[in-house]
């Protein structure tokens, strides 16, 4: 089945390698100065179909190489570099982008997190407060030993409790 | 003959797990000793006949014997024996049944040790063990068969199957098709490995969890008898992440050690709650309190465990419809989502019975900050959770796959990680119980004026990146106080008894090894986070295409294209290995050969770069392509790291804490008994 997704994505690249080889020659003549830096810059932040999780700039395989030629020319061309992203995911798909755009379901990637971390905090904060509450200890106590610097032999002592402890 | 040796011992093991979990239920139920004992020896004949079965199949892949699917499907004949050997966990069948093994070694283990003291959570821990290993086996027999063979119809056509299909005869491909070639390396031979013992040693303590609940001894015994199984699978991951991450480095040849890839965030995720869990036992150790909340960590991370097995074997990564056409994924899904509600039904059964002791007394207290802890490693879980199944949720509602990369991971998790390195310079300061911001002040306050010196160097030196200066500033208030909580207890001990200093540090990392092993760790931590400061914020790369005797520049580095050679080497491989003389500010420094292998077998190239390796940064040179009729030029890709070294240094630091604080005690285990709460109370108020 993968094989077959594979070669399925074959044809389009095949198609595109095509366009690519006879626009590369006159993409170099049109702009002779798009470096493989640049390629890579935009490649970086995108993802093919088929290498799952490699962002193209480091896929070695050769329908990424084929991508890559691809941003050349068009870069050549004079796309900006929005303007090649977007040509890619008409093409391909959001799956291309590193991350998922911000629309429709794709803000509960966005939302879920935070807002499961605030309700994280939330329950934190609401048990504390209902531990301090229900302890009866006075706040007070706690600020007993606070005045002073403590004696040497105080942090020794506390240090050695907490060590037998965890004999 | 060995296949079916093979095979037959996989499926005694099935039946023997099936009647130990019955046997100990009904021995423990019925009140007969003698099924209990029945059940253990069942357990304890799990690991050789697992043994027989992994055994077989080792010989058969060393053996060349492609007549089986799977060895033909992961060696060649071209492959060293030490590669067959590793061959094992290098697909899918070979890996369940390699983790089936493990499982059964460390069920065995504890069956083994202590029989009679903890003769009320044994049987349970067997029924626990014994549940997810014939989970396991069932996978193996009836979707992942690894002793399958190749099968010649009459009619012609080739078919896998266990027996002789009629009329069929057996068919031999003439040589396999090989490892992986990016499995080929050690970093790989011992990862693997490493990840599965974490995994499966995870088990251990979740077993007595729910021993625990089952029989009502809900108080901190199973977590004291637990401890250094946890300690153990713990180390186990964090070394099996850290290999993975060097073996990425050195492979993958992108220039990084992490790429958030689901893969690696499938193992990542059980180690989260592992860490949390570490911490907060401490917790119901010292005070009696979280004692539900440490119930819900273990059994996150059990399931955790499981998931990221059925992750990374199931094919949903790929795809939804990958995850519905392959068998195992149900099956797993099923098994998590059983394992999980049946564990939470027991949590909730006990819930009562887990009251904490005591309460918690200050927002400033360690038991507070350990819980905020807690609450950033869950933060981190939930954007890792989120980030590898929010994919899947898309194909199902959409229909259309969105790819989650490293700028989401790396943005949500920054500020959470920071956190966590803030907690370590403050929490080690606050006591037990009761801390005011006062207190800690008084504590913090040299650490905090020495890191802002640090601070105030680096920033002399011309750093200007912001989010690195909060970062050096972290790492430098971590390492004060750490550095200080040791000075502090050495000097108490030093003016108590007259000891030197040194001996005095030795003597007190000695006497508490999980304190100052924990503290070891988290200097291991820091030093991390430097390598991943240098590399994440100040990373430099360019690519060009240059002739021989060209040079490209990046930074102060320069780098000149001597020649490139092409030659087939002995294992079956064409190797293209350029030598390059790198020069940084104008002086030759070193040679580099970075090289592209290509592996005839598998039809697979790896690409293998040359690096120059120094404290101050990393020179990482790629070959990415070369013209092939004549030598005229190649194009390189070339990488600058700056610090990255201290982050193999302080994985090195990290696991030799962790082997501190997990060593075995001299007298074989502490003392146990159960300390009234009363007395503990008592005692907490003591310090």
């Amino acid at each position: 089945m993968r094989g077959l997704i594979r070669s399925f994505w074959l044809i389009p690249l095949v198609i595109l390698v095509v366009l690519a080889v006879s626009g590369v020659a006159r993409a170099q003549e049109a702009n002779p100065t798009v470096t493989d830096d640049d390629v890579n810059r935009i490649a970086k932040g995108l993802y093919c179909p088929v290498c799952e999780n490699i962002p193209l700039d480091v896929c070695g395989t050769q329908a990424c190489q084929q991508w890559r030629d691809l941003i050349r020319e068009k870069l050549g061309e004079g796309w900006s570099d929005e303007q090649i992203k977007t040509y890619f995911v008409n093409q391909y798909g959001d799956r291309v982008l590193a991350e998922p755009p911000r629309r429709g379901i794709n803000w509960l990637v966005y939302l879920v997190p935070p807002l499961a971390f605030l309700l994280g905090i939330f329950i934190l904060v609401k048990a504390l407060r209902s531990w301090k509450a229900g302890s009866g200890v006075p706040e007070a106590e706690g600020t007993a030993d606070a005045p002073g610097q403590p004696p040497a032999d105080e942090y020794i002592k506390r240090l050695e409790e907490e060590l037998r402890r965890n004999q | 003959m060995l296949a079916n040796i093979g095979f037959g011992a996989l499926l005694i093991t099935a039946i023997l797990s099936a009647y130990g979990i019955f046997a100990a239920v009904y021995g423990v139920i019925q009140k007969r000793a003698r099924w209990v004992d029945s059940a253990r020896n069942a357990m304890l004949l799990t690991f050789p006949l697992l043994t027989l079965a992994a055994v077989s199949l080792i010989i058969l892949l060393v053996d060349n014997r492609f007549e089986i699917q799977y060895v033909a499907s992961v060696t060649s004949r071209s492959m060293p024996t030490y590669l067959k050997i590793t061959a094992l966990w290098g697909g899918q069948q070979g890996s369940l049944l390699f983790w089936a093994w493990l499982m059964s070694a460390f069920t065995t283990a504890v069956t083994l040790r202590k029989w009679d003291r903890d003769r009320e959570f044994l049987p349970w821990v067997i029924v626990v063990g014994l549940i997810t290993l014939l989970f396991f086996l069932l996978l193996i027999l009836l979707y992942e068969n690894p002793f399958m063979k190749y099968w010649a119809l009459p009619g012609g056509g080739i078919v896998g199957a266990l027996f002789r299909p009629a009329g069929a005869t057996l068919f031999t491909p003439a040589d396999g098709s090989g490892l992986n070639p990016l499995l080929r390396h050690p970093g790989m031979i011992i990862h693997p490995p490493l990840l599965y013992l974490g995994f499966v040693a995870f088990v251990i303590p979740f077993s007595f969890a729910i021993a625990a609940l089952i029989t009502g001894r809900t108080d901190d015994r199973w977590i004291r008898l637990t401890r250094r199984w946890t300690l153990w699978a713990w180390l186990f991951l964090s070394l099996g992440l850290i290999l993975g991450g060097r073996w990425a480095y050195d492979v993958l040849g992108w220039g990084g050690y992490w790429g958030w890839d689901p893969v690696e965030i499938a193992a990542f995720m059980p180690w989260l709650t592992g860490t949390a869990f570490l911490h907060s036992v401490m917790i119901q150790e010292k005070r009696g309190m979280l004692k539900h909340w440490n119930m819900v960590l273990i059994i996150l991370t059990y399931a955790l465990v499981i998931f990221g097995t059925f992750l990374t074997r199931s094919g949903v990564l790929s795809s939804v419809h990958a995850f519905a056409q392959s068998a195992i994924g149900p099956a797993f899904f099923g098994f998590i989502a059983l394992t999980f509600i049946a564990s939470l039904v027991l949590l909730a059964w006990r819930w009562s019975s887990l009251k904490a002791e005591t309460q918690m007394t200050s927002m400033f207290s360690r038991e507070a900050l350990f819980l905020l802890n807690n609450l950033l490693f869950i933060g981190i879980l939930i954007v890792c959770f989120w980030g590898v199944i929010f994919p899947l949720i898309s194909e199902l509602a959409t229909g259309q796959k969105v790819t989650v990369g490293p700028p989401f991971y790396e943005r949500a998790t920054a500020p959470l990680f920071s956190g966590l390195l803030l907690l370590m310079g403050i929490a080690p300061l606050a006591a037990w119980r009761h801390s005011t911001v006062k207190t800690l002040g008084r504590a913090a306050w040299k650490p905090l004026v020495l890191s802002v010196l640090v601070v105030a160097g680096i920033f002399a030196l011309g750093v200007r990146h912001w989010a690195a200066l909060v970062g050096f500033w972290l790492v430098a208030f971590v390492t004060g106080v750490t550095l200080y909580e040791f000075y502090r207890g050495a000097m108490a001990r030093h003016r108590k008894s007259g000891e030197n200093l040194a001996l005095a540090v030795v003597r007190l990392a000695g006497r508490n090894r999980r304190r100052y092993g924990g503290y070891i760790i988290h200097l291991g931590v820091v030093l991390m986070a430097i390598g991943i400061i240098g590399i994440e914020m100040f990373q430099q790369e360019t690519q060009g295409t240059i002739p021989q005797g060209g040079e490209l520049a990046l930074g102060e580095y320069t780098i000149r294209y001597d020649r490139l050679d092409i030659f087939d080497a002995v294992d079956n491989r064409n190797v293209a290995r350029a030598t390059l003389s790198v020069f940084k500010n104008g002086e030759y420094v070193t040679e580099l050969h970075p090289r592209r292998d290509f592996f005839y077998d598998s039809q697979q190239p790896m690409t293998i770069p040359g690096i120059r390796s120094t404290m101050e940064d990393d020179f990482y040179v790629l070959l990415v392509d070369w013209l092939p009729v004549s030598t005229a030029g190649a194009t390189f890709k070339v990488y600058h790291n700056p610090l990255v070294n201290w982050l193999w240094l302080g994985g090195f630091v990290f696991i030799l804490g962790t082997f501190l604080a997990a060593w075995p005690e001299k007298e074989t285990e502490p003392v146990l008994r159960t300390v009234p709460a009363q007395a503990r109370r008592l005692q907490a108020y003591g310090d």
